[in-house]
């Protein structure tokens, strides 16, 4: 059964007549760096969806191989000068793929977009599967095989191990008023996400300290959902809207004056549910109204009166911009200007500190080949700077430097920027001894 | 000569890169079949060679089934050098992109075609040194390409074009046979082949090393911007900023379309009302540079600036720079199409042929935009478009014809920097007499290159090549693909 590109998504003439042919992305995409090779690189996979979309080639397991092995860190729209809008094209090929017979879909992209749907849009599965997660961390057992027990397993699973974030965290399921400062300037609706207060609470923690300290009402809407952003990139749109539309409505119920996100993947995603709810004439309108709401986390901070009352935190920080902060939102400026005004971080960029660290979402998983080769060039540059603090913005990105550092042996610790500003907003409030 | 079916074609390069290194089907050898310009053409199958040996064992191979030959590196050409027009093998040099040397003391590199102009420049600065040549594409585009195609660059009206800077080359011949061209020490004895393998297009044998000249990085560099009310102006300022002693290391012109197209993108700093406005740096030790920059202020003064202003910063000198090399692309977002244009014409004839070439884009109806090295007369009109509109491409087609035929007439020539390639083959005969031209074929004789080499490119004619004249390629053309 030969596959095309059917449904509502397929990639637009427009948005693809805007690519030049100039070249100019080729540098800035990890893959192509990676390989060489024009197939994997950004000018590459639009000719490559063109020629699908004019019927001059098939969508063959070959062709659609290199769709997949993109990364999707839109590291090539900052590169474009002809505005190309990579990322949704590239998502709406994806989208056009999976839109095709169940049975004619490539296997790998139907069980991934099969388990998307079913785990990480139900919150008690993905719960249940992490329990036994926090069971391995707590019981030792994790620790163990970190230890000589590793060495027995072959280097995939090692691999694969080495990736699992250590569960020994009570995860961070609040809901309701979350932070009710005294002198509330606004109310402000935090996403919880799928998986982030799981794997991290402490970055939620931070950003509740860091919100009400620019005197935020912070409330989490218990209807909220999964953001659907992992969905919209393995090509699930439907999956995307129907979790776009509970999350509009929950945060409308809310009624909040911005939308806060501490996962800049997830930010970006919100950001555009007005564009996936185009077809939709009911939801259109109120979903363009929601992404004007929603703001990152660091973005939001920044343009406040943040810098009052900050204590020093002794660290040495380095920054990986997150690829959904620096060039799906464009936000450069906010982590460095967050940093930068903490009393004794001292701060050292690190080489190219906007080339994606290879985590993408869940990119790590099913393209775990070139996603170490990709984390790889990252720790040498991480390493080089020397810092002790890994600073981050999303929750994949600290997830897949952590596994780095253990791998390449990296004595840095990941942090997102929040939790390093609740840091200083802690020790601001600290008696200060004489 | 053995004549083989594609597929013992595809076996045997395999069996001498390996099957990871060669591809052959239709899905993959789509990528391959474009560089910057309008041109496709699909190569029956692409190669990635890691050393001289293996380029030279593809060069066999390709012989043996007399099959065409055609070298690419990144893909950023802009007259179609790259595009196999007659298929055969399509040697990708991206794998060969190693700096073997840089040497300080003898102020030389010796890096592999695949090198990226910008890697090359990187690995010097820390020396003091740079390598001069800096197409706007510097970022993407390979040495190997930049000697195919002489490149330039802002920075060619003080150092020169490519050619001046390659001192030695190891080329692999039409006939696979490996030699050494030049040498590493200046003024190599016999005839200069070095200098004829320079801005040849891939048509008389594939660069696999080349040594190249580093020149000192001045300690001191002054960025300019002036302001103008009309590319008359700024072009007159040009002139006379030479004719006042001071040859800046660039003078780029960006006329009023181009700066509306550039700066709410980019945010380089140009004002949005100008009516033309002069990139301008000169280099050299600090009293030096001051010395010169009040020249060039003076005589931008004299030529009616309105303004002209120093990057203090080095950030703002960068943004400067930033928007100048963006410019191009960005016109890719701000038409559905557009056909670059590279021509160059004696400077002080700048004034009357830019007012022509606005007068005739006018007439043709279309907007142009301008972005180009105006220190060098290297004119770069931009004639958007949208292709959906009747007969727009031929249209445009014509204009560019008519263009071209107004830098020749004016006393240039059809081609800056950007080479010659596949689409202005026809236009040599308006720059060279019969005999010159035999005199190239010639010399691609000589090389046992004819018809086989990077066919159909640089000189008109040639066997199963149509006459590379844009009308007859115009038909052929994509839908939606810009010009």
């Amino acid at each position: 059964m030969t596959l095309q590109f059917v449904g509502p998504d397929i990639p637009s003439a427009e948005d693809l007549a805007n690519c030049i042919h100039c070249g100019f992305c080729l540098p800035s995409c990890p893959t192509y760096v990676a390989t060489g090779q024009e197939l994997e690189s950004p000018r590459g996979r639009l000719h490559l969806i063109s020629g699908i979309r004019e019927g001059r080639i098939a969508a063959t397991p070959r062709a659609l191989e290199h769709l997949d092995l993109c990364l999707q860190c839109r590291a090539c729209e900052t590169a474009c000068p002809s505005a190309v809008p990579y990322g949704r094209i590239m998502e709406d090929a994806r989208a056009s793929i999976m839109a095709n017979p169940a049975a004619a879909q490539p296997r790998g992209w139907s069980l991934r977009a099969f388990a998307l749907r079913h785990v990480l849009a139900h919150p008690a599965r993905l719960r249940l599967a992490l329990a036994a997660g926090r069971l391995y961390s707590r019981s030792g057992a994790q620790s163990l095989v970190r230890g000589h027990l590793g060495r027995l397993l072959p280097a995939r699973l090692r691999r694969l191990e080495s990736a699992t974030p250590a569960l020994t965290d009570a995860p961070f399921r609040s809901t309701g008023v979350l932070a009710s400062p005294a002198q509330r300037r606004e109310r402000v609706g935090m996403l919880l996400g799928c998986i982030h207060g799981e794997l991290y609470p402490r970055m939620h923690e931070a950003t509740v300290t860091a919100l009400a300290h620019v005197d935020a009402e912070v409330v989490a809407p218990p209807e909220q959902v999964c953001c659907g952003a992992l969905h919209t990139h393995a090509g699930d749109a439907e999956t995307a809207r129907a979790l776009a539309r509970r999350n509009i409505a929950a945060f409308e119920a809310a009624e909040v004056d911005a939308v806060i996100v501490n996962a800049a993947g997830c930010g970006a995603a919100m950001k555009e549910y007005g564009r996936l709810l185009r077809h939709d004439p009911n939801w259109r309108g109120r979903a363009e109204r929601f992404a004007s709401k929603v703001r990152d986390a660091l973005e939001y901070v920044a343009g406040q009166d943040f810098g009052h009352d900050l204590g020093a935190v002794d660290r040495t920080v380095t920054l990986q911009d997150a690829c959904h902060l620096a060039h799906a939102q464009r936000i450069r400026e906010a982590p460095r200007a967050i940093l930068g005004a903490i009393p004794g971080v001292a701060f050292t960029e690190m080489r190219h500190p906007d080339r994606c660290c290879g985590s993408a979402g869940i990119y790590s998983v099913v393209q775990a080949e070139m996603s170490a080769q990709v984390l790889e060039t990252k720790m040498d540059a991480i390493a080089a700077t020397g810092a002790g603090t890994v600073c981050t913005a999303n929750p994949g990105c600290t997830l897949q430097i952590e596994s780095g550092a253990r791998r390449h042996e990296v004595a840095a610790d990941v942090r997102h920027v929040i939790e390093v500003l609740a840091e200083s907003i802690a020790a601001g409030r600290a008696p200060v001894g004489d | 000569m053995a004549t083989g079916s594609p597929g013992t074609l595809v076996r045997d390069l395999q069996g001498a890169l390996g099957a990871a290194h060669v591809l052959h089907l239709p899905e993959d050898l789509i990528v391959y079949e474009y560089d910057a310009t309008i041109e496709r053409a699909l190569p029956d199958v692409v190669v990635f060679p890691a050393t001289t040996a293996e380029v030279a064992a593809c060069v066999r191979i390709a012989l043996d089934h007399d099959v065409p030959v055609v070298p690419r590196g990144s893909g950023t050409g802009l007259s179609g050098g790259a595009v196999p027009v007659r298929g055969g093998v399509l040697v990708v040099l991206t794998r060969m992109n190693r700096i073997l040397e840089v040497d300080a003391t003898d102020r030389v590199a010796v890096v592999q075609p695949g090198v990226i102009n910008l890697a090359l420049q990187e690995a010097a600065a820390p020396l003091g040194l740079t390598y001069a040549p800096d197409p706007s594409s510097q970022r993407v585009c390979t040495i190997g390409g930049n000697i195919a195609n002489n490149s330039g660059g802002p920075h060619t009206l003080a150092h020169g074009s490519t050619v001046n800077h390659v001192l030695a080359l190891e080329v692999v011949l039409p006939d696979a046979r490996v030699v050494r061209l030049g040498s590493r020490v200046p003024d190599a004895p016999g005839v200069d082949l070095r200098g004829l393998l320079v801005g040849s297009e891939g048509t008389l044998g594939i660069v696999t090393e080349a040594t190249l000249r580093l020149v000192r990085q001045q300690p001191a560099v002054r960025t300019l911007l002036a302001i103008f009310e009309s590319v008359e102006d700024a072009s007159n300022a040009v002139s006379e900023t030479i004719r006042r002693g001071v040859i800046p290391v660039a003078m780029e012109m960006l006329d009023q379309e181009i700066i509306r197209i550039v700066e709410p993108r980019i945010r380089a700093g140009y004002p949005m009302d100008a009516g033309a406005a002069l990139l301008i740096e000169v280099e050299g030790v600090a009293e030096g540079v001051a010395l010169d920059a009040a020249v060039v202020e003076a005589a931008c003064h004299a030529a009616g600036a309105r303004e002209v202003r120093s990057a203090e910063e080095a950030s703002e000198r960068e943004r400067l720079w930033e928007g100048r090399k963006a410019a191009i692309g960005a016109i890719g977002a701000a038409a559905p199409a557009f056909y670059l244009l590279d021509g160059v014409v004696p400077r002080t004839k700048l004034p009357e042929v830019m007012a022509q070439v606005m007068e005739l884009s006018r007439a043709a109806g279309f907007r142009c935009a301008n972005v180009f090295h105006a220190g060098d007369g290297n004119l770069h009109p931009n004639i958007m478009f949208d292709p959906a509109e009747p007969r727009a491409t031929e249209r445009v087609l014509e204009l560019g014809e008519a263009i071209m035929r107004v830098c020749v007439d004016a006393g240039g020539a059809i081609t800056g920097e950007h080479g010659v390639g596949l689409e202005k083959r026809s236009y040599m005969e308006w720059v060279f007499t019969p005999a010159d031209l035999a005199a190239q074929h010639a010399v691609r004789d000589a090389f046992g290159s004819t018809d086989r080499f990077n066919p159909c490119k640089v000189l008109p004619g040639g066997h199963g090549c149509a006459s590379g004249h844009m009308k007859e390629i115009s038909p052929h053309l994509v839908e939606g693909a810009y010009v």
